[in-house]
């Protein structure tokens, strides 16, 4: 079983003539095929898209529950935004969460797809249940640590000895106790991708080196990081880029709390839109979210294709 | 040495004993929390905080949260949120397929003008912050009505299950050869006749692959059914979070079996296609 990261093997072939088809069916026709089997997704896209620009549109107005008929009041909301000591507080627990934890979850998952590789005989067994922290609802999670975590009765503070007086979501505390449960559901994630990876490649350059007595860490920095470089990057920005609007577990385990210590991005805007019902500085929040979102995405598209270029470059 | 980093070769020496010392701490960390709460779903009211391993199991508290005994516990009515769960994401996963395989399709056999700007679009869904969307979808399905409504989370969801099927499927028809088509329609059949009985008995698994994903995905969800629901129509991720709400006696025990009730299904599902989860997660873009 072979494994290819797409980009480099497969393109759809080019709108191509069809050998010897039947005269009742016009070349119009032919050419529409593929613009009508995409209709519905088109209308589907549309009904997306309609509420998304009517976002972006509450951002220049000043609509909420108290104010139901808004008045254009162009950037005035962004201009408010953007001065809110709060927001940029988002903005900074918002970046060091997604660093931190995806970070983490690279290393971990790295480590543990390089261990699950050995395929010693534990390793087969726990290959089986590597999945199981991912399948389960972030909200879940949270729930289950919010229970694990707790300073009376929860189970952690039991184990390690700590007491009934050491609270894992005080305010210095709870930024990392949140990146940990993120780490616990999603380092999996990385690590099936990472293991996929490893799994694809030649042995021969493996053996070469071995013949050549490189030690362990040199094969590993030389060969297999950068063989393995562009299935880590497709792990980084699905992790990354859900880090930036993580919400779900956060929510659960401390809402945005203590104070604003684990306020992100998504939060602050739940607060504002739907708590506080003010539509139009939720609407803002989440436009420059969706910016920062925007432009990560894009930097990482491209660091991503040049590594599969150089990739398939090197393999040949 | 560089053995360990080839497969299927394994030697007993003291890096192999620490290697697997270092697994066993991973899915120590891993596994505990699933099977704490399992334990705490094992625990009677009494023994809920009390204890930490020893105890004596109980089934009880599962037939407690689906009957009505829980909702009156609780004031939460689990079996209604499982219902709503069940039916609003099989028909969310079910109007993305019916929408999403054709555009799949198209997506993968022939390279037209837009066609990338389509799928493009069609994953930006799945990396847009939800809020977005969501927030004004909050006024306008107050506005038409669908606020509080399974039609209406359905809806929502295919910012979910959309991009995984179409993504996936894409590259599934993209690795299947043009030339077993062609000689179809050398044969004289029809393209929608060479689709239908040609090409997509051949991606089964694909659709499989992704509907089941889907699905998992859609049952996980949180944060469409947290804002765009108000008692009727929540999910199950929603009323594990209220178990924990509101005054009086709180019941860890109950919320934990709920939370295992919630978990089992996708749990079982990703395990019967643990084959495609790799090119199901990444979607596409890693093919295992």
């Amino acid at each position: 079983m072979s494994t290819t990261v797409t980009g480099r093997t497969h393109e759809p072939a080019p709108v191509q003539e069809e050998p010897e088809r039947p005269p009742s069916v016009p070349a119009w026709r032919r050419k529409a095929r593929p613009y009508v089997l995409s209709i519905p997704a088109v209308l589907i896209i549309a009904g997306i898209l309609y509420p998304f620009f009517l976002g972006a549109y509450y951002g220049v107005l000043n609509y909420s529950a108290i104010n139901p008929e808004p008045i254009f009041v162009g950037l005035e909301n962004f201009a408010r935004v953007l001065t809110d000591s709060q927001f940029w507080g988002s903005v900074r627990v918002t970046l060091v969460f997604a660093v931190v934890a995806t970070g983490a979850e690279m290393v971990l998952g790295v480590g543990v797809a390089l261990l699950l590789n050995r395929a010693s005989r534990v390793g087969r067994i726990f290959e089986r249940v590597l999945i199981l922290p991912l399948m389960v609802a972030p909200v879940i999670a949270g729930v289950i640590w919010g229970l694990m975590y707790n300073p009376q009765f929860g189970v952690l503070n039991y184990v390690f000895g700590l007491g009934s007086t050491f609270n894992w979501l005080s305010t210095d505390l709870a930024l990392w106790s949140v990146i940990l449960v993120d780490i616990w559901i999603f380092t999996p994630f990385v690590a099936i991708l990472v293991l996929a990876g490893i799994r694809s490649l030649p042995r021969d350059p493996f053996e070469a080196s071995e013949v050549d007595g490189a030690s362990w860490f040199y094969t590993f920095r030389r060969l297999t990081l950068p063989m393995i470089w562009p299935y880590i990057l497709v792990a980084v920005i699905f992790r990354f880029m859900d880090c930036l609007k993580i919400f779900d577990h956060i929510y659960v385990l401390t809402a945005g709390g203590p104070g604003a210590a684990t306020r992100t991005l998504q939060i602050g805007a739940y607060e504002d839109s739907i708590i506080n019902l003010n539509y139009s500085l939720g609407s803002t929040y989440m436009f420059l979210l969706w910016i920062l979102v925007f432009i990560t995405a894009r930097y990482l598209v491209s660091v991503l294709g040049k590594a599969q270029r150089r990739a398939a470059g090197a393999e040949g | 040495m560089s053995t360990e980093l080839l497969p299927g070769r394994r030697r007993f020496t003291l890096t192999s004993v620490l290697a697997d010392l270092a697994l066993l701490a991973w899915f120590t960390f891993a596994l505990f929390p699933i099977l704490w709460m399992v334990l705490l779903a094992l625990k009677t009211s009494a023994e809920q905080t009390s204890t930490y391993f020893a105890f004596s199991p109980t089934l009880e508290n599962f037939g407690t949260v689906l009957s009505a005994r829980g909702t009156e516990l609780t004031s939460v009515d689990f079996t209604s949120t499982l219902i709503t769960s069940v039916v609003s994401c099989v028909g969310a996963v079910l109007v993305s397929l019916i929408i999403g395989v054709p555009a799949a399709y198209a997506a993968g056999r022939w390279k037209y003008r837009g066609s990338n700007d389509v799928m493009f679009t069609i994953l930006s869904f799945r990396f847009a912050p939800e809020l977005m969307v969501v927030v004004p979808l909050f006024v306008i399905y107050h506005q038409i009505g669908l606020f509080d409504t399974r039609v209406g989370l359905i809806w929502v969801l295919q910012l979910v299950t959309m991009p995984l099927v179409v993504w996936i499927l894409r590259s599934y028809f993209q690795d299947l050869p043009e030339d077993l088509e062609q000689a179809a329609l050398l044969d004289g059949y029809t393209r929608r006749r060479t689709f239908l009985t040609v090409a997509l008995p051949l991606v089964r698994p694909g659709i499989a692959a992704a509907a089941l994903l889907a699905f998992i995905f859609a049952w996980n969800n949180y944060v469409f059914a947290l804002i765009l629901t108000g008692n009727e129509a929540n999910t199950v991720t929603v009323a594990i979070t209220k178990f924990l709400g509101g005054g009086g006696q709180a019941y860890y025990n109950l919320t934990a079996a709920a939370a295992v009730i919630a978990a089992l299904p996708p749990l079982i599902l990703a395990l019967t296609i643990q084959r495609y989860l790799v090119r199901g997660l990444s979607f596409g873009a890693v093919k295992a």
